[in-house]
């Protein structure tokens, strides 16, 4: 199962909350989440990997980064 | 899993290092005593050197203010970091920004001249402190709930500069005005010729500090609300490392400099009101929470082009307006009239914004 989160125009901690809500379903494979900051980058990544994800990839379209999570 | 340094441990544990050993250094280069920075303080003497307020021992343009957006500014812009973004609920974070300062102001000072208050060794930092964490706490609770101020959207380069701007015309103001001994007014602006407004470091000694933590910290993602609120929201330790690392440096930086004075009694530009420096920073603390970060945050925020941490900025300076006009700050006798009131009332409107502000946000 893969899920995406639009976290564009939140800042933090929103992105982070976003991104622990769908940990916590825990049905999740994958999770791709949309910011559009450095630093909601930054966060959710490192919330990312406290919870044991892992970080596959960080795709910059424009000015917004799509993070691509995924289970260990 | 970054290129940015600032951003991983040993990057917020230098930030907070240089943030603390730079605030010992501008104390004695002549700041106020504990107050080699104070984002809540510096804003009021800006408001005070506006005339927003006219209590006369708290007016001066203070440029580390200044320095901390355009190095922020330059940071965001050097590394592309610079975006412009605006538009969620600036009315609220104006409000936020109001009762902010109220509360910091019956406490006397921000988060960080509590940790510096603390670093110097006054022991009542430790209550403020402990009432900042709790209101901080009640934050997270919000956030748990569903509390949140909508998105954000990207709007004109040019209205990402604004506040950078602002403080770059301010700038100007200090060059136009300078201070002249002895008197309290220079063309528009006023100066302090005493008190804690007549004590300051050398002009360019106080912009470069301010440059080097505003492009510092705006790497970093420096803030001390978010420390204690990633704790409790997420048992992140992360920005608390910084937070820590600018105690110790600054602890040991007053020790070195003869700067280090423990006790409750008798410290500089604070009072002993324990009941009312917790509860001051019980609101400041609630206020920084909803508003997604400490007063510095929101300096360097707006620097790299957030209009909604400007917003909450410019609710700062009227808040300092407001507590000085309306006799709500406090002084070293202790709370000011109506200083109590102030906080009542502050606490029951960060309430009403925590309790009816929130929105479903899964963005799923």
């Amino acid at each position: 199962m893969s899920i995406t989160i639009d976290a564009r125009g939140f800042s933090c901690p929103q992105p982070v909350l976003m991104f622990m809500e769908a940990v916590k379903s825990g049905n999740e494979k994958e999770i791709i989440v949309l910011v559009d900051t450095d630093t909601s980058k930054e966060n959710v990544s490192r919330a990312a990997e406290n919870k044991n994800y892992t970080v596959r990839d960080i795709q910059q379209q424009g000015d917004e980064y799509r993070i691509n999570i995924v289970k260990d | 899993m970054t290129k940015n340094f600032f951003a991983g441990r040993w990057g917020i544990i230098c930030v907070g290092a240089v943030i603390g050993i730079l605030a010992g250094i501008l104390q004695k280069m002549g700041n106020p005593g504990n107050m080699g920075i104070c984002v809540a303080c510096f804003e009021r003497d800006i408001a005070g050197a506006l005339g927003l307020h006219r209590a006369g021992v708290v007016q001066y343009m203070r440029p580390e203010i200044i320095g901390f957006v355009l190095g922020a500014l330059i940071a965001a812009l050097s590394f592309k970091e610079f975006k412009p973004r605006c538009g969620s609920a600036p009315i609220v974070r104006f409000v936020l920004g109001v009762f902010a300062m109220i509360g910091a102001l019956v406490f006397l000072g921000c988060p960080w001249r509590a940790l510096l208050r603390l670093a110097g060794g006054d022991g009542s930092a430790v209550i403020g402190l402990l009432g900042l964490a709790g209101g901080i706490w009640i934050g997270v609770l919000f956030l748990k709930n569903g509390y949140n101020l909508g998105r954000s959207q990207v709007t004109h380069k040019s209205a990402g500069l604004l506040f950078s701007l602002i403080m770059l015309g301010f700038l100007c103001l200090i060059f136009l005005y300078p201070q002249v001994a002895g008197e309290n007014k220079s063309g528009v602006l006023f100066y302090s010729i005493k008190g804690p407004g007549a004590m300051h470091a050398p002009l360019f000694i106080s912009i470069a500090a301010g440059l080097v933590i505003g492009f510092a910290a705006q790497r970093s993602r420096f803030c001390t609300m978010g420390a204690f609120r990633d704790l409790i929201l997420f048992r992140h330790v992360h920005l608390l490392t910084g937070l820590i690392s600018l105690v110790l440096f600054a602890f040991v930086t007053n020790l070195v400099l003869g700067q280090f004075n423990p006790g409750f009694e008798g410290q500089p530009v604070s009072h002993t009101m324990q009941v009312w420096n917790f509860a001051g920073m019980v609101l400041a603390g609630l206020a920084f929470a909803l508003a997604g970060g400490c007063p510095g945050r929101q300096l360097f925020l707006s620097g790299e082009g957030d209009g909604d941490a400007a917003v909450f900025i410019l609710g700062m300076i009227t808040g300092a307006a407001f507590a000085h006009n309306f006799g709500l700050a406090s002084s070293p006798k202790g709370v000011g009239p109506h200083g109590i009131a102030a906080v009542a009332v502050g606490l029951v409107v960060c309430l009403f914004i925590g309790f009816t502000m929130r929105k479903n946000i899964k963005g799923v």
